[in-house]
This record gives structure tokens, sequence and C-alpha cells, in this order.
């Protein structure tokens, strides 16, 4: 765990410590905390590494990298005995009275604690207090080691020198683990690698902390981090990214955005990202794609940041309405305002996807933490009935492959799709293998391209009747044809109509459309089931728990507690009849959500007629942990557990 | 082939009351169209909720009927998406500057290259006569209870400040001129607003027909004297010839003065046109050099089999490890 106030370069150690163990081969997920604030408030970020796969963070905490008195006085009770802080010596004066941003109950418990053993109240005192537990204690010397490499380059600067304390304190953890200083300073290059001259200062700092650790602490850790034997080449993925690069290739061409966390991101990766290469390497060998090459060399993706989400949402449409994909994304706040805008979609079968990244609610909430608190909102946003998808993924693989069924499925049923994902997921990263682009298609579905004949008098009817509910769609522009749009009731032609009979037709034709999409929308892209048929427990949830469960579940068959999950993707329409077998063979359904109600297990009892058992509910703001979950879930197989446990861990 | 009036009016039963200052803006539509020669597939009509709102219906192009205050972003996504669409939007006062004013103004500081026409009956009507964002404080029509509590906007006086790049007001009766304002309009480089006096026969009954046409406002001759004139009669110069700085704020100075001149002497016209700046096209094609020539609803994305054709390539090696 690296932190320190924002704004001082907690998210580049955090990377840089990501990358350097990644590029030996070894696994790596890693999350950020922080707070709504621009500077000086707390942030973390916790990076687990393995040779293993995994997918979560836990609570303990092995190396604490501090580099400001906060992070040791907040971070320090949570560091394993027979772990490692390393610290700056020259804070050991600083009293816990002095630090403004620590919360009153944080600063009295630990007050209390440290009265308790006889302690002062200084930062020397937090560090005897762990010393006392057994965790291995390193000060590092910051400013004198960085001043040693200002001289070098000519950098006297203090302020310029401080900035490299990241740097150095993810140098220091890594000689403790007698790490290959090599892939650090790759790291360190490819972080800086637009600023040379920073690029190979940060290296200076990273060989100075390197040598001091060897000089003064040699070995006496004890742990050694080694990488694998064989390397895979796989990604190391953050969320808000991995989604921006799915949207490109499936072909998203306008996004609209309000700026709100955690969701705006992505829009300004695709912003930065905005001119769009055609064509892959297959290109040569591929006689349509040399096609293709003829119509155009280069694309580009239009990215508005508009004036609030009711234009957000209303752009997006405007750019379905015109045969765009269009998309734009946002969180709980900028969502609540395009209800009115999806219905209107809804009701004009436009296609247009919303990325809904959910933070803790209600209203403001907590801005910058998780939660799942908008699966119900998203399922019923809007007045009156209408036909919507809704899509929620469980990690950044996942991510990636459902922003491109977003948009087919988009395309395909000619109505909104809502694909979900959450904090957790937009700031953390994580190793995952190499997208397999041959599993990527496009299904613009009954799309129609211009200019078409003239079959009536040049009005063309946008709405007919059809047996399965889509109707032949050219888009607004299309030469050679007209019709209208209204979010009134309306005919074939798109003009208003309240004649009754047509009314009910209209009704029936549109959300007949999400019984073809659940018959035709593959069983794979709707669950997931992950364990033995057979077990004594399953757990059920959606979205980013998906990484905790998982890695839950390897703890809990090592116990011999036979577990099984089953997580839904597809929401809605829900595959009812699926979960409905799959959990009648349940001896036990456990419902694990980032959330206060249980609100999936509330829509699969709906549906399925089948009552969660327990439940596993978190919702203070903090993802959960594939530790806390394993001990619930222990908890609950041991009979001793209330009936909804609800989860607390998290700083 | 030339378009004729008749090729741009539907079939759909049009509602609107008898004698509704709608029908002379529909009529300045169909005949600005008509003279323009537009192709009517190429041409998107776009509006919001209300009276006005229902003018795409009888207009025999794209209509695209939205929702209340938001014809302008609906406008922005389609344009943006296929620059060479030719975008007319219309909404009511209220539709504009009440319930939607962020996208008024905010769309004044895109200026992306469409025309909104403004149906300015200072009543919502559909909804039945409640006073709407442009009627002046302590105005009382028919179906108010009292007079209006709120101070009317000027509508010109906004669109100045806001940044729309062409600014002009009509009156509905007077369907020629207003004609030839639509026009210049939809003609025009950027985003141009059009403020349409519009007498609701049914609930204002105060800014009325004969209002307009001078009842109670006699002139010299003894004879009633028109509410509006014509600015350009009186040799007013609206436009920005060279685009510098000095040029451009004394003709927004005197567009501002214009803007306050209401009552017995309102005037018509145009009140500034500036194409010196860019539009959001433009803007978006200098930092995206294809964006004009393959707009986002022309690209292709996928080959016949569906395979897509972005090169995600080098966005996945800087991801790789």
């Amino acid at each position: 765990m690296i932190g320190g106030a924002q704004g001082t370069g907690v998210d580049t150690s955090a990377i840089v410590f990501a990358r350097a163990a990644a590029f030996s081969g070894l696994n790596v997920f890693g999350n950020r905390e922080y707070y709504s604030n621009i500077k000086g408030e707390h942030s973390y970020f916790r990076v687990r590494v393995s040779k293993d796969t995994i997918r979560s963070h836990v609570d303990t905490v092995d190396m604490l990298a501090t580099f400001d008195d906060e992070t040791l006085v907040r971070h320090a009770p949570e560091v394993r005995k027979d772990g490692a802080i390393i610290y700056d010596p020259d804070l050991e004066s600083n009293k816990l009275e002095n630090i403004a941003t620590i919360e009153p109950p944080v600063r009295s418990s630990l007050t209390q604690e440290l009265t308790k053993n006889g302690l002062g109240f200084t930062l020397k005192d937090i560090v005897e207090l762990a010393r006392r537990r057994g965790v291995h204690i390193y000060p590092l010397p910051y400013l004198t080691l960085l001043k040693k490499v200002g001289e070098k380059f000519g950098e006297t600067s203090l302020s310029n020198l401080n900035r490299m304390v990241n740097v150095m304190a993810v140098a220091a953890s890594f000689a403790l683990l007698e790490y290959d200083q090599d892939y650090v300073n790759d790291a360190v290059r490819k972080q800086f690698k637009s600023k040379p001259k920073a690029a190979e200062m940060n290296v200076a700092a990273v060989a100075a902390g390197y040598d001091f650790v060897r000089e003064k602490y040699n070995g006496s850790y004890g742990v050694k981090l080694e990488p694998p034997s064989s390397k895979e080449p796989r990604l190391l993925l953050r969320g808000n990214a991995t989604m921006g690069v799915a949207k490109e290739l499936a072909g998203c061409r306008l996004q609209t955005y309000y700026p709100i966390t955690p969701a705006s991101d992505e829009s300004e990766y695709l912003e930065a990202h905005e001119n769009i290469d055609l064509y892959g390497p297959a290109a040569a060998e591929n006689p349509q794609l040399a096609e293709a090459a003829t119509i155009a060399n280069r694309a580009s993706i239009t990215v508005v940041q508009t004036e609030d989400e009711i234009a957000a949402i209303t752009m997006a449409i405007g750019g379905g309405l015109a045969g765009t994909r269009s998309a734009t994304s946002t969180s709980g706040p900028g969502f609540s305002l395009m209800a009115e805008g999806l219905g209107w979609a809804g009701m004009n079968e436009v296609p247009v996807v919303v990325t809904l990244y959910q933070r803790a609610g209600p209203s403001t909430g907590l801005p910058t933490r998780h939660e799942q608190g908008d699966l119900r909102f998203a399922l019923h946003a809007g007045h009156g009935e209408f036909p919507r998808i809704i899509l929620a993924s469980g990690d950044h693989e996942e991510t990636f492959y459902d922003t491109i069924r977003a948009f087919n499925y988009a395309e395909k049923y000619q109505t909104p799709v809502i694909h979900i994902i959450d904090k957790a997921m937009a700031n953390s990263d994580a190793t995952m293998p190499m997208f397999d682009l041959n599993r990527v298609k496009i299904d613009r579905g009954e799309t129609l391209k211009g200019p078409l004949g003239a079959p009536n008098g040049g009005e063309f009817e946008r709405f007919k009747l059809t047996p399965s509910g889509v109707s032949p769609r050219p888009p607004v522009g299309t030469k050679g044809v007209l019709y209208w749009n209204t979010g009134d009731e309306h005919d074939a032609l798109g003009h208003i109509s309240e004649d009754p009979t047509l009314r009910t037709m209209m009704m029936e034709k549109r959300m007949s459309k999400l019984d073809l999409a659940d018959k035709e929308i593959p069983l794979s892209e709707k669950v997931n089931f992950f364990g033995p048929k057979n077990a004594d427990i399953t757990l059920l949830s959606w979205g980013s728990t998906k990484g905790a469960i998982l890695d839950a579940m390897d703890w809990l068959s090592q116990d011999g507690i036979k577990v099984n999950f089953l997580q839904i993707r597809l929401i809605h329409p829900f595959p009812t009849e699926h979960v409905k077998d799959l959990l009648s063979q349940s001896k036990k359904i456990i419902d694990v959500e980032m959330n206060y109600s249980g609100q999936l297990g509330g829509i699969v009892q709906e549906r399925t007629l089948i009552p969660m058992d327990q439940h596993i509910v978190k919702y203070n703001g903090r993802p959960i942990s594939s530790e806390e979950l394993y001990e619930a879930v222990k908890q609950i197989a041991k009979g001793n557990a209330p009936k909804r446990l609800v989860l607390t861990h998290g700083a | 082939m030339a378009l004729k009036l008749t090729d741009l009016k539907t079939e759909a039963h049009n509602d609107w009351c008898p004698g509704c200052g709608d029908f002379g803006i529909l009529n300045a539509v169909q005949m600005a169209l008509a003279e323009m020669n537009v192709d009517p597939s190429n041409t998107v009509m776009v509006s919001g909720i209300g009276c006005s709102g229902k003018i795409p219906h009888f207009v025999k192009t794209y209509g695209v009927h939205t929702l209340h205050g938001r014809s302008l972003p609906f406008a922005t996504g389609i344009k943006l998406s296929n620059p060479n669409l030719e975008v007319i939007c219309a909404g009511g006062d209220g539709d504009g500057m009440g319930i939607g004013a962020g996208h008024f103004v905010n769309s004044a500081r895109r200026n992306v290259d469409m025309a909104y026409i403004i149906h300015d009956n200072g009543v919502y009507g559909l909804t039945k006569g409640q006073a709407s964002p442009t009627l002046p404080l302590g105005t009382k029509t028919k179906s108010l209870p009292l007079p209006n509590i709120n101070q009317g906007i000027n509508p010109i006086f906004l669109a100045l400040a806001a940044g729309f790049t062409f600014v002009a007001r009509g009156y509905a009766y007077d369907v020629r001129h207003l004609k030839d304002l639509i026009k210049r309009a939809v003609l025009h480089k950027g985003f141009a607003l059009v403020d349409v006096l519009q007498p609701c026969p049914t609930y204002n009954d105060v800014a009325t027909k004969e209002y307009w046409a001078g009842e109670g406002n006699l002139g010299p001759d003894g004879k009633p004297k028109p509410r509006t004139y014509k600015m350009e009669e009186s040799g007013y110069d609206p436009v920005v010839h060279t685009g510098g700085d000095a040029e451009v704020a004394d003709k927004i100075h005197q567009a501002v003065q214009k803007s306050f001149e209401l009552g017995d002497h309102t005037p018509i016209g145009v009140f500034y046109q500036n194409e010196h700046i860019p539009t959001y096209e433009e803007r978006l094609n200098q930092r995206m050099p294809t964006y004009r020539s393959n707009p986002p609803a022309k690209q292709e994305i996928a080959t016949a089999d569906g395979t897509p054709i972005a090169n995600v390539s080098k966005l996945l090696e800087e991801m790789r490890v």
C-alpha cells in the first residue's frame, strides 16, 4: 500500500509499482481510494502482486510505503505482524494532533491505543506501536537521498526534488523485496516517456533508494518477490481506459458527457485519442478490409462536453438518430437527469448506449467512493414502459467485450442499452489476458444504408409493425426517404396518433423486442457460473464483486466449504428460466451486493419466486475485499451469522 | 427539379387553433425551403414540446419532435453526426428560454451551423395559457388569474450575450419578411436565431395581431401605425464585415441598443451577423482532420462480415506488459 496527500503523486507511484511488477510477468491487482477533493486530503493505492491469478484486494497490508505523516497514522494499524513500514524519519516529531485531516474518531481511537501502551502522540510513537506488534520498520531519509540525486542533475529546487519521493518509496519497497531493479527503471521510463530528463532523474532516485536499502537493510525483510519462470504477454488495464478502447473498436463515433466522478476519465481518454487508426494488421490478407480502405483512411470520434446530462443523453440520441453509434458516460447523479431522454429513445426506438459508473449515493453521497446502488434505478428510470437492455460487467475483460455487445444490442433491438460498471472497476488496475480481437463482431441489425428508393412518395414507414418488433431503420438524413420521430405515440410514419388500437399495437411492438433479445442473446452472455454444480452454498452477485468472490472461493474450497457462484450479467431482459433452474438446485443462496437492500436479490426473487437465504451487503463506500467476504461466508457456513451480514472494512 | 411549396406539405392533420401565428411561421419555413430548393431528405426539422413542437409533422422533410426544451441538444447530436444535413430547430419561448434556457446559452457557445426559430408568444399555449419567459412583468393575459409576477426575458439581448452569431427577429404575419429571415438564418455559417413575434389568438389577448398591426397606436396621419418596423429600411447594417475586435464590439453594441427598442416601435429584421467565428464543426475539423470528409454518421465501422475496422493496436500496446 502506498499513500499520501492528493496531488503528491500517489497515483503515479501506484502505476509505476504495478507496471514494474507486471513487467516481470507477475499478476497485479490494484485499486485507488481518494476523497472528493483536489489537493491535500488523503488518498491511497493498494497493489497486490502474485504469480497466480488475483482479482481483488485484501484488507491486510504486507508493506506500507509512506512519505507523509497521515498515511502512517491511518494505515500503520493495518500492517500485519512481520509486515513492513517505510517512513520518513524527518517526520518523527510530528504530532498526531497537528494532522488536520484525520477525522476525530480515528484520532481518538489511536490516542487511546497509544496511551494504553504508555506512548506519546508523535509519529515516532506510532512507529513504535507498530514495531511492538512485530512490524519491520524502515526509515528512509528521502530528502537527504534526493538532494544527492539532485546534485548530479543540477536540481536544487526542493519542490522539484520532493516530487520524486513517491518513486523513491516504490524503489525502496522493491529493494526490500530484492526485486530486479531493471523492471522498476523500465516502469519509471514508461511513466515519464514524454519527459526524458524527469525520467532519468527518477531513475536515479530509484537507484538511490535501492542503494540505501541494500546498504542499510540488506535481506532483513526476508520476503523475496520473484518473477514467474515464464512470462505471457498481458494487458495492465484500468477500467476507464478499457472502456475507451472498447468504444473505439465498437465503432462508437459520438460520445457526450458532463464532468462527473468516476465517469469522466473515460471521455477524457476518448478525447485524447479522438483520431482513430483504421484497419488491423489483417487488412493486407483480408480483401474486405482492403476494400474498406478505399472508403476512408482515418476515422474520428467526436467527444462533446455538454452543459448538463440532459444535453448529454439527448445529444447522444441525436447521434443515434443520424446513424452514428453514440454513447454517453455518467454516474448516478447524471443518470438521474437522463431519465426523460432515455424514455424518448425507447419510444423512438433509437440505439444509444449509456455507460453508468455507479458511485455511492443517494444524492451527492460519497462522490469518489464505491457502491452498487443503482441497479433498480437503471431498471426503472423513466416514466411509462419501454424496452431497455441492461448489462453489468464483472471485471475489465468483461467490460471490454460487453461494451461491443452493448452497441450491437442497441442497434439490433433499436433501443437504449445501459451498461453498468462502478467506481471500483473504473479506478482499479489489473493484469488481464490479451484481448482476442477475433471474438469481436459488429452487428448493426436492420440499420439501412442509403440512398434508398422512394416506395411511398419518399415517406418511409420507420415504425412499421413487423413480426419481430424490429423495423428496418434508415438513419435520419438517408437520401431518398423521409419519416418523423416524436415522443408522442405515433403511427408507422412517426406522426402523432392517439388511436387506441394503434397504441396497443405499438406498445406491443416495442415491448416485444425484449422477448426477441431474450431469445437471441446467448446464455454465455447472460450469466457466468463458477464452481461445482453441487455445492453447499451458492453465492449470487453481479458486477465488480466478482473478483473478491472468485478469490474467496479459492480459500473456501481449501477449507472444504463447497461454494459455487452465479454472476448475473444480463440484468434485463432477465434470464428468468435459466436462473430459476440453477437456483432451484441450491442448498443455500447468499446474495452478495454492495448496497443496502440487496437489489439483485430482490429482482431474482421477483422473477423466479426463489427467496435469498442470506445477504452479505456492504455500503460504507469501500469495495468488498476477498478477505472479508471469505470470513463472512465462513461464518454463514458455521451457521452463526445473522440473515443479513453487513461488512464494514475499509479506510 | 425545382421544389414546389406543395412538395413540402404533409398529410398530417394540423390541429393548431384557427388564426394561430404558427401558421405564418409554417408557411414561411416552407417558402424558405422551397426557394432554397433543399433536398427534403437532407433536411431535418427538430422541435421541442408545445404547440410549436408539432411543426415538423407539417413539413415534408425529416422531422424530429423531441422533449420539452431539448430540441437544441438533439439537433446538435444530429448535425455533428452528419454535418452535411440542413438542420432547423423550432420551439416556443417557454421551450427555449424557460425549461431549455441552459441549452439556449450553451448552444450559442458551440456555434453549430444550424438555425433556430423561436415561436415567441408569451404564453404556454398547450397547457392553457400560463405566463412564459417573454411575457413582460405585470402583464395579465386572459387565462392568468393575476398579472405576471416575473420579468420578461429579452431574447435578443440574451442571444447576443450568449454568443449567437446570427440574431434576428421576425413577425409571424409578415410571412415574406419572415421567409427571408429564415433563409438568411439557414444560410448563415453558424448558429442562427430567429425570434418570431407570434400572436396566440387563444391565450394572449394582449400582444394580438391587432396590437402588432397598430390598434390604439395612431400615427400623425391619424391611422393605426404598426408597432413593428424593419431595421433594414432605416439603413441598419447588422453584419460584421472584417471581424476585428473593435468592429465586433461596435456591432454588438448597436444590436444591444436595438434589442431594447420595444413596445410601440419594435424592430424586426437582422440585429447581428458574424461569420468570422468558427463553427463547432470547423473547430472539430481542426483537431480531427477527417471529421468533415468522414463524419461520424458516414464512417464505416466494420466490414461486411462484422469485423471492426478500427485499429486499436497502438492503444493496446500502451497497456501491454
